[in-house]
C-alpha cells in the first residue's frame, strides 16, 4: 500500500467531492454519501466509517469540504459527544445502531448527567437504574441539560449499586426520550433565558442492549464524554459557527438544523464578555480619554489576545500530532478570566447606563445581557475551581487527595438534601 | 504566523537548557553577581566560542548566524530560565539591534562582526536621569567637531555601562527638541572625556551605571538627526527580547514552587495536597502560559516584520512584566520563611523580575502605548 502523503489525499479527496457534491441533495442523502465514502469521519477507524487518519491528515479533508463550499457531517454538540463515546466504548451493537444516525444528524442527543444533587461532584449522581425483567427501570432527576426537548435519545449516567463505593457503582445508559417516562422542563436562567431543561424519569425503560462499557464502569465512559467536552470548549471557543449563506436545498437543510441547535445558545457571545465590543463602545461614549479606562482596557486586550494565541498553540500542536502541552488546558480558565474582565470594563465604559436593561439600555440590551450573563462561564462545564483542580492533577501531578468518605458504600455518604 | 516551534527549534532550545544548565547554575550565578562587572568574562568567551550565541540573529553579511528572532527568543528565555549573567541583552540585543536599524551598511560590516563574535561588548546609552524611556527625552548634546562629535551630557540605567567597551550614545544637536535632531553615536569607553560611575542595583544579576560625557569623542552613526525613529524601533524589538527572557524565568520559578510544594510536608503530608496550593498552582500555570503565547507571538511578528509591531512589543512587555513578577510572588509565598532567606535562590529571580518589570517601561507605559498603536493605526485606517 502506498503511503498516504497530504498532497495525494487532498487531490483524492477533492476529485471525490467534485464529482459527488451538489447542493440541491438532501442533508441526510448527502452525508450518507459523504460517510459511505469514508470522507465524512476520516480520523475514525476503518471499521467504523472513517480511513483511521491522523489529526493532521484528517484536517486536510475538512479544509477540502470547506473550500469547495460543501457541507460535513453533524458533529457538534452532545450528538458529537455521543459519537466519540460510542466510538471508544459502545458495543458493536450500539455502534451500528447510532454511530452512522448521529453523523447524518438525522438522530438529536442531549446529555445526562448533573443533578440537582451533584453539579461538580458528577459522581454524587442519585438518578437510579434498576433491573427488573430483563430490562433497566431509571427513576430521577437531571438538570442543565440543553436541548433535551429536541432530543431523540439521551446518554445517562445513572447508579445501579448503592453498597459500594459512589464511583464504581454508576453506569453509562443511552436512554429514549421519547417515552412516557421521560418528562422535559425548561428551566429559566438569572438572565431571563431558559437554555436548558429538567428532565424528570418515572420508571422510564431502558433496554439492556442500551448499557455503554461495563455495568458499574459509567464512571470511565463519563470522563470520556467529559474529555470531548473540555477539548471541544476550547476548539470552538465562545463564537457559534454560523453557516454561510448560500443557494441551495442542502444548504436550506443546513441553516434549518443550525438554528435548531444554535437555539440555546444565542447568548453565549455575551455569556462571554463581547470584548469585540469594548474598543467600539469605549469610543462612542468618550470613555476611552480616561487614563484609567484605558488601562482597564489594555489588561482586558492584552488577556483576551494572549488567550486567544494560547489556544492557537494548543490547536498547532494538536494539528501537528504532536503531545498535548500544558495549553491545552486552559482555554476554559482564560475564558472565564476574559469574560469577568470584560464585565467589569463594560460597567466602567457604561457608567450609569450600566443599571438599564433592554431597549432603554446601550446597544439594545446586548451590554445588559453581558451583564448578568457572565457569571454563567465560570460554572457551566466546569467550574473554575474544578478546572484548577484538574489542571494541578493531570497537568502537575499534584497528588489527589482521598478523604474517608470516598471509601465508603454510597448509602452512607452524606448527601445534599432537595426539595 | 507561526504558532508552534519548528523541531530545529525545538531542538536549539534543548541544546540551550542543557548548555546553560552546566554555565549558569545558582552557584555560579552567586558567584558572578557579587563582582562588580557582574559577568564571568571565561563563561563569556565560552558561550561564544562553543554556540555563537552573540551572532544568532546578525545577519551572514555581518558575521552572524543569520537566525531571526524567533531563535533570538528562545536564547533569551533560554538565558532568562539559567539567569544566565552576561551583557548579552546590551550587546547582541540593544546594541547589535540599533546598529541594524541606524548603521550604513559600511559601518555594519565594521562593527557586527565584533559583536557577533563576542569580542565587542556593546550597549546602547540613551536613558537620561529623568528616567524616561522614550528617545525623544534626550538632553546630551553632540557638537560637530571636524569629520567627527563631541559629547556631553549625563546618562543613567546604562546597562552593563561599567563593563561594555563600546558606547551606542543617543544625542541631539543643539537647538533641537522632541523626536528631530536626534542621532546615534559610536563612543569608546577609554576615550578622552567618558566618566563611568557603577550604580547599586536592587537586581544584582543585572549592572547598571551612570556615564558622563564632556567633549567626549564621537562618530555618528547612520545618518545626522534620523536616529529617533530607528531607536524606537529598538527599543520595539528590545521589549519583545526582554519578554522572551522575563517568560523563561517565569517558568523556572513556577516549576521550582510545584517541585517544592510536593516535597514540602506540614501537618503531616504534602502541601501539595491542599487545594489551596493547586488552585495558586493552576494560576501561576495559567499567567505563564499566557505570557509565554504573548512573548512568542510577538518575537514570530518581529521575525516577519509584521507592522502591528508597535503594539504586539509592548502588549508582550506589559504580560510578561505581570507574570514574571507575580510569579516570583507566589513563589516565594509558597516556599514561606524558607523563601525569605538569603539562602533560597528563589530572590535571584525575584529581584530579576522586579528589575526587569521597570527596565524598558513598566506595564503601564506599555499598555498606555499598546493603546496608542491601536488607536493610531484605526484613525489611519478611517
Amino acid at each position: 500500500m502506498s503511503e498516504i502523503t497530504e498532497s495525494s489525499l487532498r487531490a483524492e479527496v477533492r476529485a471525490w467531492l467534485e464529482a459527488n457534491f451538489d447542493p440541491e441533495l438532501g442533508l441526510v442523502e448527502w452525508r450518507s454519501k459523504l460517510i459511505d465514502a469514508g470522507w465524512g469521519a476520516p480520523g475514525w477507524p476503518k471499521a467504523w466509517h472513517g480511513r483511521g487518519l491522523a489529526p493532521a491528515l484528517a484536517s486536510v479533508v475538512d479544509q477540502e469540504i470547506r473550500r469547495i463550499g460543501a457541507v460535513g457531517v453533524a458533529s457538534a454538540g452532545p450528538r458529537g459527544l455521543a459519537a466519540q463515546t460510542l466510538l471508544a466504548h459502545g458495543s458493536d451493537y450500539l455502534k451500528k445502531k447510532f454511530l452512522k444516525r448521529s453523523l447524518t444528524g438525522e438522530d438529536a442527543w442531549c446529555q445526562l448527567f448533573s443533578e440537582p444533587g451533584s453539579g461538580s461532584d458528577l459522581a454524587g449522581a442519585m438518578t437510579r437504574a434498576d433491573f427488573k425483567d430483563g430490562e433497566w427501570i431509571v427513576n430521577g432527576q437531571k438538570v442543565w441539560t440543553t436541548s433535551a426537548h429536541h432530543a431523540d435519545w439521551g446518554f445517562l449516567l445513572a447508579r445501579t449499586n448503592f453498597d459500594v463505593p459512589k464511583h464504581q457503582g454508576l453506569s453509562y445508559f443511552i436512554i429514549d426520550m421519547r417515552q412516557n417516562g421521560v418528562t422535559v422542563q425548561p428551566l429559566r436562567q438569572m438572565n431571563g433565558h431558559a437554555s436548558f431543561n429538567q428532565v424528570f424519569f418515572t420508571d422510564a425503560v431502558v433496554p439492556k442492549e442500551h448499557l455503554v462499557g461495563e455495568l458499574g464502569g459509567g464512571w470511565a465512559v463519563a470522563t470520556t464524554t467529559l474529555m470531548h467536552e473540555r477539548r471541544g470548549f476550547d476548539a470552538a471557543g465562545a463564537r457559534g459557527v454560523v453557516p454561510p449563506k448560500r443557494e441551495g436545498r442542502i444548504y436550506e437543510e443546513e441553516r434549518a438544523e443550525a438554528a435548531v441547535a444554535m437555539e440555546p445558545y444565542k447568548w453565549y457571545p455575551q455569556r462571554a464578555g463581547r470584548v469585540d465590543l469594548i474598543l467600539k463602545r469605549a469610543k462612542e461614549t468618550g470613555r476611552i480619554k480616561d487614563p484609567v479606562v484605558r488601562q482597564e482596557i489594555a489588561k482586558l486586550l492584552i488577556l483576551a489576545r494572549s488567550a486567544e494565541w494560547t489556544a492557537r498553540r494548543a490547536r498547532a500542536a494538536m494539528v501537528e500530532g504532536r503531545p498535548p502541552g500544558p495549553e491545552g488546558s486552559l482555554g476554559k480558565l482564560a475564558a472565564s478570566m476574559v469574560a469577568r474582565a470584560c464585565a467589569r470594563v463594560h460597567t466602567m465604559i457604561s457608567g450609569a447606563d450600566a443599571m438599564l436593561s433592554g431597549a432603554d439600555s446601550p446597544m439594545d440590551g446586548v451590554i445588559a445581557e453581558v451583564l448578568v450573563s457572565v457569571p454563567a462561564i465560570s460554572i457551566a462545564g466546569g467550574t473554575d475551581e474544578i478546572q484548577k483542580n484538574i489542571i494541578a492533577e493531570r497537568v502537575l501531578k499534584m497528588p489527589r487527595e482521598h478523604t474517608s468518605v470516598d471509601a465508603l458504600p454510597f448509602k452512607d455518604v452524606p448527601k445534599n438534601v432537595i426539595g | 504566523m507561526q504558532f508552534t516551534f519548528t523541531h530545529e527549534q525545538e531542538e536549539f532550545r534543548m541544546v540551550l537548557r542543557r548548555y546553560f544548565a552546566e554555565a549558569s547554575p545558582p552557584a555560579k550565578v552567586r558567584r558572578a553577581m557579587e563582582t562588580e562587572a557582574g559577568w564571568d568574562a571565561a563563561s563569556w568567551r565560552a558561550m561564544n566560542e562553543q554556540l555563537g550565541l552573540c551572532g544568532v540573529a546578525v545577519p551572514e553579511a555581518y558575521g552572524g548566524q543569520g537566525f531571526g528572532f524567533v531563535e533570538l527568543g528562545i536564547v533569551l528565555e533560554e538565558m532568562g530560565r539559567a539567569l544566565f549573567c552576561a551583557p548579552y541583552f546590551a550587546s547582541a540585543v540593544l546594541a547589535a539591534n540599533a546598529i541594524l536599524n541606524t548603521a550604513t551598511e559600511t559601518q555594519k560590516k565594521v562593527l557586527l562582526p565584533g559583536i557577533a563574535s563576542g569580542e565587542t561588548i556593546a550597549t546602547l546609552v540613551w536613558v537620561e536621569s529623568g528616567g524616561d524611556w522614550s528617545p525623544s527625552a534626550t538632553d546630551t548634546i553632540a557638537a560637530p567637531s571636524g569629520p567627527r562629535f563631541t559629547l556631553s551630557g549625563t546618562k543613567h540605567f546604562v546597562l552593563d555601562g561599567a563593563s561594555a567597551d563600546t558606547f551606542l550614545v543617543l544625542a541631539r544637536a543643539k537647538g533641537t527638541k522632541g523626536d528631530t535632531g536626534l542621532s546615534l553615536f559610536l563612543v569608546r569607553s577609554n576615550a578622552q572625556g567618558v566618566t563611568r560611575q557603577p550604580v547599586k542595583t536592587l537586581d544584582p544579576t543585572r549592572k547598571l551605571a551612570r556615564i558622563h560625557f564632556e567633549n567626549a569623542q564621537a562618530d555618528l552613526i547612520g545618518e545626522e538627526g534620523a536616529a529617533a525613529a530607528a531607536t524606537v524601533k529598538t527599543l520595539q524589538q528590545a521589549a519583545i527580547a526582554l519578554a522572551n527572557e522575563m517568560v523563561g524565568g517565569a517558568e523556572r520559578l513556577r516549576e521550582s514552587a510545584l517541585e517544592f510544594a510536593k516535597m514540602r510536608v506540614q501537618f503531616g503530608r504534602p502541601i501539595a495536597l491542599f487545594q489551596s496550593m493547586k488552585h495558586k498552582q493552576a494560576e501561576m500555570l495559567l499567567d505563564v502560559e499566557l505570557a509565554k503565547s504573548a512573548a512568542y507571538y510577538a518575537a514570530a511578528a518581529a521575525a516577519e516584520g509584521d507592522p502591528d509591531l508597535p503594539a504586539l512589543a509592548s502588549l508582550a512587555k506589559a504580560s510578561a512584566s505581570e507574570a514574571y513578577l507575580q510569579t516570583a510572588i507566589h513563589t516565594i509565598q509558597i516556599h514561606g520563611g524558607i523563601g525569605f532567606t538569603w539562602d533560597n535562590d528563589t530572590h535571584l529571580w525575584f529581584k530579576r523580575a522586579k528589575s526587569s518589570e521597570a527596565f524598558l517601561g513598566d506595564a503601564s507605559l506599555h499598555r498606555e502605548q499598546m493603546m496608542r498603536a491601536w488607536d493610531d493605526e484605526k484613525r489611519e485606517r478611517a
